[in-house]
Parts: structure tokens; sequence; C-alpha cells
């Protein structure tokens, strides 16, 4: 750490700190674990970026994988529903990983009829996995529709959730990765484009596994409750005596202490990406990054090791994905975005730095600050540029109603602008 | 004569839509590939140069309509589609000048031309979404149908109608039209043929003395014009909403892919391959398997493979297969 970055840092902290005082401090602690989470994800996406120059524009994927992990994991069990369909669910799809299986098989053993023969293996296998399948789903889906119609999960604490969000996530770049990789840059972008659509239409569609849009609400949290806080005699009379309001204090202390998980988890997976960037590893990533052919010349196996990146970092979104559901208390595939969970991402990891781990954290933190607070600013510019016109004029209506779609405009010319004048980011890499 | 009903009920729901859902897709994936062949890198901006150039049409055609200007039967976007075309044109050679240049002189590498391309994206559905908003719009008029399900059905005695929107005629007439006058343009003229030899080799392009920024010149506005009509017509055909159009990206960039990147009549069969993939998928066939099989044998449900909602998973599924097996693609593109 350098000057610049504990100057840019402590300036970061002070926008945390002015939106506490002028605002409150419960909104600046909302953007606070919000931003936490978020550079988590930069974090991710910087070790496949800055790393190993990989281009993913999957991110909404791997996150909502995470937050399904978070559901699979931290939800009780629906016992009725299990018993209802949860056996054909796992016939299912076990005929279905077995029917993939099966076609690879027949692939590999070459023959004159194997294309055919693989068509074969597919069509077979998909028609007897739905027919397993689909009278499971609807056993499940017909039990208790209006609360939840769904298998539930392994009511585990939501904690062990974290880790299992980042192996979902780590699975779904593992098969990208081996398709993708090894082909041309692009490639690799619009296969993972593909991925997180498809990921998210499987999370809306799927009523079986997470209640699709009727999304899953009322996941147990690893903190205490506002309510039980203010229940509590032991908390009403320490916050009393420092001269707080109980109501205040329970909101805020909730949200301290997601901080401190988030924050334990920040640090330690910026340690562990240090760490890596400066061992014998690291140097490998970068002169693979710098000039495949000459690392390849030097006998690194160029597609493995971004494989292995690849899936590192999507786990990393993964894990990040998984708790934010976590924060949220609730799973609400309706509201993935890509613009949301995968674009700016990216602009958070340019104008961060690309290839330096602190600069991915610092541009979560400034870029996640900005934006939450561009659509009150953008709302105030556009009340004084429209402040002269006459009420109820059309085109009055029409500035103040676009005032939403401004963070889109904003947050392109942010990232045309870094790339152009500042490609290094913030805080360049060394 | 259920073998009629069966073929009538399979052109109703899966030949007619996917012939013109397929030219749409093939319009769409030509701007794509010419992009990639002669500027080299993909561009995620498509979908929404794509959008752009519908809604500068729908406010021309609302224009047109509000001075009483009218097409006839045909709809009145048709006429202001050479507006909206001029407007998308501009607009690329706008970004060409404020963006990618710098990016061109300096030689970057194609993944930073992708990242930048993600920008204008950014900024294009913005505008888009502040001049237009969000909402659906219909901006179809003229008539509706050439021949409505009971006309055919009175006309044929057969059990099963067969529905022919004007605009999916519209779609494949004026796809055609402009494929041919693109092949014509790239074959036969000096610019289209300079064009196809700065996209075969850059080098001996320059050495000749073609003007590279010409060129790319060109290419912005023949992109413009194809993005805004593969628009347009998608607009007619079902109806015009920003975030469809990002989503439109997917299945464009799969077509351009399974005919192989920078090869336009790759680019108009993927198009299709993609169409009839996806249409024949997620279509329901309990109809036709009811026609087709003994009714001892009728399946009981919709034998739909599977639900609309996972098309995206057709053409990735293409997209991954052509990826792992032909990665150059159907019509031998670039890959490197």
């Amino acid at each position: 750490m350098n000057m610049r970055a504990i100057l840019l840092f402590t300036g970061v902290a002070l926008l945390f700190v002015g939106t506490g005082i002028i605002q409150s401090w419960n909104v600046s602690l909302t953007i606070l674990n919000m931003a936490l989470i978020s550079a988590i994800m930069a974090l991710g996406v910087n070790m496949q970026w800055g790393y190993a120059g990989l281009f993913n524009v999957g991110i909404m994927g791997f996150v909502a994988l995470g937050g399904l992990g978070a559901v699979l994991v931290s939800m009780p069990p629906n016992t009725e529903a299990l018993a209802a369909g949860g056996l054909r669910i796992v016939a299912g799809l076990s005929l279905g990983a077995a029917t993939v299986i099966g076609a690879i098989l027949v692939f590999r053993k070459a023959g004159k009829w194997r294309g055919w023969a693989v068509a074969a293996v597919l069509f077979v296998g998909f028609f007897a996995y739905r027919a397993v399948m689909d009278p499971g789903v609807i056993a499940v889906e017909a039990v208790n529709p209006a609360s939840s119609g769904n298998i539930g999960g392994l009511g585990l604490p939501v904690i062990l959730a974290w880790p299992v969000g980042g192996l979902l996530a780590a699975g779904a770049a593992w098969i990208i990765g081996k398709t993708a990789l090894g082909l041309r840059s692009d490639y690799l972008a619009i296969a993972t484009l593909g991925i997180a659509e498809i990921v998210i239409a499987m999370l809306k569609n799927e009523d079986w596994l997470a209640r699709g849009v009727k999304n899953v609400i009322g996941l147990p949290r690893p903190v205490p409750y506002e309510i039980d806080l203010q229940n509590s005699q032991s908390f009403i009379e320490t916050v009393t005596e420092f001269g707080f309001d109980p109501v205040t204090a329970s909101t805020i202390t909730v949200k301290l202490a997601y901080a401190g998980i988030f924050a334990v988890v920040l640090i330690g997976l910026l340690w562990l990406a240090q760490a890596a960037l400066a061992s014998p590893w690291g140097r490998m990533m970068r002169a693979i990054r710098d000039n495949e052919v000459s690392a390849e010349a030097m006998g690194k196996d160029v597609t493995a090791r971004h494989l292995q990146i690849f899936i590192l970092g999507s786990a990393i979104c993964g894990l990040a994905g998984a708790m934010m559901t976590t924060l949220d208390g609730q799973l609400t595939p309706g509201t993935y975005q890509p613009l949301r969970f995968t674009f700016l991402i990216w602009v958070m990891v340019i104008v961060g730095g690309s290839g330096n781990n602190f600069g991915s954290v610092l541009g979560g933190f400034l870029i996640w600050w900005l934006w939450v607070q561009v659509e009150p600013l953008g709302a105030l510019l556009m009340e004084g540029i429209t402040a002269g016109m006459a009420d109820g004029t059309w085109l009055k209506g029409h500035l103040l109603d676009s005032v939403a779609h401004m963070r889109l405009l904003t947050m392109g010319l942010i990232l045309l602008l870094v790339l152009r004048f500042s490609p290094r980011g913030l805080l360049p890499e060394k | 004569m259920d073998f009629l009903n069966a073929l009538v009920a399979l052109a109703n729901f899966v030949i007619v839509p996917a012939l013109a859902y397929g030219s749409q897709l093939a319009l769409g994936a030509l701007g794509v590939t010419l992009i990639y062949g002669i500027l080299r890198f993909s561009n995620f901006a498509h979908g929404d140069t794509m959008a752009f150039g519908t809604m500068a049409t729908i406010l021309a055609t609302w224009a047109m309509q509000s001075a009483g200007i009218s097409f006839g039967v045909l709809p009145t976007a048709l006429l202001a589609l050479p507006i909206g075309i001029a407007a998308t044109g501009l607009l690329l050679l706008g970004t060409d000048r404020l963006v990618y240049k710098f990016y061109r002189v300096k030689k970057a590498k194609p993944v930073i031309f992708v990242i930048a391309s993600l920008g204008v994206m950014f900024v294009m559905n913005g505008i888009v979404r502040f001049i237009i908003g969000v909402d659906d719009q219909q901006f179809a008029d003229g008539e509706r149908f050439l021949i409505t399900a009971r006309d055919f059905r009175t006309m044929t005695g057969l059990e099963e109608g067969l529905a022919i929107k004007t605009t999916q005629v519209i779609t494949v007439a004026v796809a055609i039209i402009v494929v041919a006058i693109l092949f014509w343009f790239l074959n036969k003229t000096r610019t289209g043929k300079s064009m196809r030899a700065y996209s075969d080799n850059e080098d001996l392009a320059l050495l000749s003395g073609i003007n590279p920024e010409r060129v790319v010149m060109y290419t912005w506005l023949i992109v413009g014009g194809l993005a805004t009509i593969a628009g347009v017509l998608y607009g007619l055909d079902k109806s015009f909403k920003p975030f469809t159009y990002f989503q439109l990206l997917l299945p464009i960039f799969a077509a351009a892919i399974v005919g192989g990147l920078g090869s336009p009549v790759g680019a108009i069969a993927g198009g299709f391959v993609i169409a009839f993939a996806e249409v024949t998928i997620t279509y329901p066939l309990k109809k036709l398997l009811g026609y087709l099989l003994p009714d001892s044998l009728a399946p009981d449900g919709l034998v739909q493979l599977l639900s609309t909602d996972y098309k995206f998973a057709v053409s990735f599924v293409i997209l991954i297969i052509v990826l792992l097996f032909r990665p150059t693609g159907l019509f031998k593109g670039k890959s490197v």
C-alpha cells in the first residue's frame, strides 16, 4: 500500500462517514454492507480479468447460483413435499446426469455411427428424464403452493451456505470453461452471457427448486433479529446507558454485525488473493496474461491455468451471491438484472484498477456508493433543470420520470472515460 | 387428410413464425459478422443499436401518423425506415469517432474493443430508455393479416387454420431484398470489394492503397442500416421493448458463430438454424402428433420439449455444440 492507496481509501471512508452524518448511519451502513459484498465480487472478477485476462460477462449467473445455494442449505426441509416427489426428482436428475455422461462415453468410443449414437442416447435419455421428473415436479409444487411448493433446503446454519454457493458457481464455471476456454477471447464472453441468462431463466421457472418468481423469503440469519434485541433487557440497558434510542440502536447493531462478518470474509479473501499473486503461481498467471505464446513455450498449460482461475473467480462471485441473499433474507429471481450484477461489477474493476486487488476493493466501495447516491443526485439535478418550466408540461414530466435511467448513462460514461483516459484505473497494478 | 392437417398445423405454428424470426436474426447476425470481419471484435452494443434504430423509426412513424401520412395496407414504419437508418448511421459514426477510433489507432487488443462496446451498450441503452421509456410499444398499422385462420379453413375445408400475418410476409420480403442488395454491394462494387479485401488481409489491403477509414465508415453505415431494419422488422412482428432487444444479443451471436464469424452467408444460415431450433423445441407438439399418430398412441401431455422461457437455452446449447466440435462455424469463419 502506497501513499496514493491510503489517500484514496481515506477518501472513500470519508464518503461513508459523510453519508452517516448528513443522511443517517442506517443509510450509510446499508450502503456499506452491499459495498462489502460488491468488493468481494469485484475481487473475483479481478482474478479472472486482472490476473488472467479472461472476460466474464456472466457474473449475474454466478451470483444467482450462490443465492440458490443459500436457499438450498439454510431453509428448513419441506418434508411433505420431499415425500411427495423428492425421490422422483432425485431419480430424474440422476437420469439426466447419466444421459449426459452416457453421451460423452459413447462419443469417446469413436465409430462410424457415433454421431447418430450420441443423438439416440440424448433423445431417449431426455424423454426418460422428463417422464420420471415431471410427475415429481408436479407433486412437489402441489404441496402448499401458496406458502412453499418447493423442496426446501437442508436446514443448516446459513454461514455454511456461503461456500456451497461458491461450489455451485464453480460447477457452472467448469462447464463453461471446459467449452469456451482455449478459443478466442470473445467466445468466453458470449458463452458466459448465455449461461447467466439461462441460470436466471431456471431460477424463475423451476418452482420446485426455489419457488421461482414467487420468491423465497425469510431465510435464517446469522445475526440476531432487531425485535429480539429490542425485547432483550440487557441490550436496552446497555444502549440507554450510552444514551441511544433502543430501536435505532438495534437496527444499527444488526447492520454492524453483518458488516463485521462480511469484512472478515473480505479481508480473508484479500489476504489470500494477495498471497496468491505474490507466489510463483501468481507470477505464472501474469506471465501467461502478458504473453501466452512464450508462457506456452516455457511449458505452461495455458488453457488449464485459465480454467483454474476462471473457476476460482466464479466461485468467489458465487460466495458473494450467497452472502447477498443472506443479507437480503430472500431470493428474488425477478430482480437479477445483468446491468446491476454483471456490468456494474465490471465498472468497479476497471475504475478501481484491473490487476490490483486493492484497486478492485476500492472500486467496489466507490462505485457502489455512487450507484446508490447518483439517483437522488440525478433527481436533484433534473429538478434544477426543470425548475424554470411550467408545471404539467409534457417535457417536464418526461424528464422527471427519466431520472431512473440516468444511472445507465452515468455508468456507461464512467466506464468509457476511465477506459480511455486512465485505462489502468485509480490504483494501477505495479 | 390428417397428414394435410398436420402439415398446416406445422406451417402455422412452426414454419411461418420461424421463417420470419430467422430473417430477423439473420439480418442482426449479418451486422455482427460484418463488424467482426472488418473491425475484428464482437460488438456487444449491437442489440442496443437495433433498439436505437427501432426507436428512431417509431418516433418518425408517430410523426408521420400525426401528419396523416400512411402507407395503405403496409405499415407506416416502412416509410419511416430511411429516417431511422440515417439516425442510427449517424449515431454509429459518432461512437466510432469518439470511442473505437482511439483504440483502432493504438491497435488495442480485441478484448479492449469488446469492453468499450460494453460501455457503448450502456450509453445507448440509457439513451433509448431516456427517450422512449422501458414499456412495450406497438407501432404496426395497416392490414394485420394476409390470410386469417378462419379464411384459410373455409377456403380449403381443412380443420386446421393457417394464419399469415402481413408483418411476417414483409419481414421475409424485406430480408430477401436487403440481403440481395448487400451481396451485390459486397461482390460487385468497388467499395464492397475493398471491404472484403480489408476483411481478408488487412496489410495487403493497405498496401494496395485501400483507405481503412473509408472502409470502416462504410461498414458502420451498412451495420446501422442492417441493425435498424432487423430491429424494426422484429418490432413490427412482435413489439418493441428495449430489454428484449438486449436479450436478442444471445441468439444473434449464436447465429453469427454457428454460421462462422465473419462470413455473411454463414450469418444467414445461422439465423435460420437458431430460429427453427428455438421455435420447434419450444412448440407443443401435441396437435401435430395427434394428427400423425393413430388415436391409441396420441399423447396426453403437450409434448413440449422445453418451456418457452428456456428459448435462450436452445441458442446457448447450439452455440456450445458448435464451439466444441466446429469452432469456425458451418461456413469456415475466423476463429483466431
